[in-house]
């Protein structure tokens, strides 16, 4: 018999990537990295999705929050980001990116509920984080966000150094991914790694049983 | 050079109008329930397999807690080279596909060619997200266009997740486990065909809210192959007497005929043109 309170939460709940994003910068571009969970209420939607996002060739953005507002804001983006480009016939930067996904952030502070993490590599600056939560934009040298960053700020503030190298970065961002999914419950499945710098942007992905486990596993 | 749409294309920007309108809407009910949508409570489920992509659907539409339709058809033509399955709303799926199609025939016309599956699933994510969630629309779009087999997702909220397979609606869990455990890539027509058959027969039996038959379509690069059904429910029921009654099978004990008086109150003439 289908009772009123039978009602599945997919119908009414918003799709959620309850999520875990970070990027970190070094001498020559940056790393982000993200889980691959999107969410339901209680259901898990797609266990593979990628959210590091590209806004450009060498500007990736990492996705958190609502799904489809991120989605929309990264499509968004990616469109006046190409416009920008051919007006200045040139590459754009990263801090032009990052100051349109701020607008639209601002703009709508309390129609959306998704913050993107913007990082890349440009000839000016070279690799270059910015936060853009809530509609502010501060350029950083590393960024964490989403629901599963709140169990790792301790580990980040701690093990972070300034000047490490890419290979140390990449091992940082998967370290702090491997906790966050551990201990979060809206993170999971498997990690997307992308490396940007200035000969190549680099996708990979770790899948679940070759990331790196820690005391109680 | 924008999307060939009938419809004006939306201002640039986020336009949140309906939200408030909705908000506005709800203050009427006084505290109460807004009145709740039919759903159709349904196991949809998709498979990219080696030559194309398999869809398939339950057939059972429920209003409540009583069948409203025994076969009802949730796999929805969109183009020649792409259909959907829709899972939510009944009226919201049937209209949003009704609309996509439309569109996508008029850009078939303009630039004489097929659409592309990411074109269609664009132009729903765009008008979902405009409103916000309150079309609840659950759909999964498969087709093979000139890129290759593609299978998508889009939520009511205009969420888009591209995937090689996929259940969706209140038999979705059943069905995932079935494909979690079966699929793998590059699988054959048959296979495929049997994998979708058993996720939605999974959905069938372990949800109350589907059932009866189930709707196979098969979509290649070569034509689209829709089954309906590829199987019929095993539970059917079978009429064991006539239930037509003969004339005379309730007899008349009186009869009284009171003749209805009816005056004329009003005589207008009016000339028909005939041309």
């Amino acid at each position: 018999m289908l009772g009123e309170e039978a009602e599945p939460q997919w119908i009414s709940e918003e799709v959620k990537t309850g999520t875990t994003i970070i990027a970190i910068e070094f001498n020559g571009g940056v790393v982000l990295g993200s889980d691959s969970r999107v969410s339901a209420g209680d259901s898990v939607v797609n266990r593979v999705m990628n959210k590091l996002s590209p806004l450009h060739d060498k500007i990736y953005c990492a996705l958190s929050g609502s799904a489809a507002d991120a989605q929309t804001i990264a499509e968004m983006v990616n469109y006046q980001l190409d416009v920008h480009s051919l007006e200045i016939d040139e590459d754009p930067q990263v801090r032009s990116a990052a100051t349109l996904v701020k607008n639209i952030s601002y703009k709508y502070k309390e129609e959306l509920s998704a913050h993107l993490i913007v990082a890349g590599w440009d000839r000016r600056d070279g690799g270059q984080v910015f936060a853009t939560l809530g509609g502010l934009l501060t350029r950083q040298p590393f960024a964490i966000g989403g629901s599963g960053s709140s169990y790792v700020y301790g580990f980040v503030d701690a093990e972070y150094r300034r000047g490490m190298t890419k290979e140390e970065c990449q091992k940082f961002v998967v370290n702090t991914l491997a906790l966050a999914m551990n201990r979060d419950g809206s993170s999971g499945g498997v990690a997307y790694i992308v490396t940007i710098d200035e000969h190549s942007t680099d996708e990979k992905v770790i899948l679940g049983n070759d990331l790196p486990t820690f005391f109680d596993q | 050079m924008a999307l060939s749409n009938v419809l004006d294309s939306p201002a640039a920007g986020f336009n949140f109008d309906n939200a408030a309108r909705n908000a506005a809407f709800e203050g009427l009910f006084e505290g109460g329930q807004t009145p709740k949508p039919l759903k159709t409570g349904t196991t949809i489920a998709g498979v990219v397999f080696k030559d194309g992509v398999v869809l398939g659907a339950d057939t059972r539409a429920t209003s409540s807690e009583v069948v409203a339709d025994k076969m009802c058809a949730k796999i929805h033509y969109i183009s020649p080279n792409i259909y959907c399955c829709g899972a939510g709303t009944a009226a919201d799926t049937e209209k949003t596909t009704d609309l996509l199609s439309s569109n996508l025939t008029v850009f078939s016309l303009n630039s004489g060619r097929n659409p592309r599956v990411v074109m269609a699933v664009n132009i729903l994510q765009d008008m979902l997200y405009r409103y916000h969630g309150q079309i609840g629309a659950n759909l999964i779009l498969g087709g093979v266009d000139c890129t290759g087999n593609h299978l998508y997702t889009v939520g009511p909220y205009g969420s888009v997740n591209k995937v090689p397979y996929l259940a969706m609606g209140s038999g979705d869990l059943a069905a995932l486990g079935i494909l979690e455990d079966g699929f793998q890539h590059d699988l054959e027509l048959e296979k495929a065909k049997k994998l979708v058959r058993d996720a939605v027969h999974s959905g069938i039996m372990n949800d109350l809210g589907s059932g009866n038959n189930i709707d196979i379509c098969v979509i290649t690069a070569e034509g689209v192959d829709y089954i309906r059904p590829f199987q019929e429910s095993e539970f059917k029921d079978r009429r064991e007497i006539k239930y037509k009654y003969r004339q005379g099978t309730t007899p008349v004990l009186t009869k009284k005929i009171t003749p209805l008086k009816m005056e004329v109150v009003q005589e207008t003439t009016q000339k028909m043109e005939t041309v």
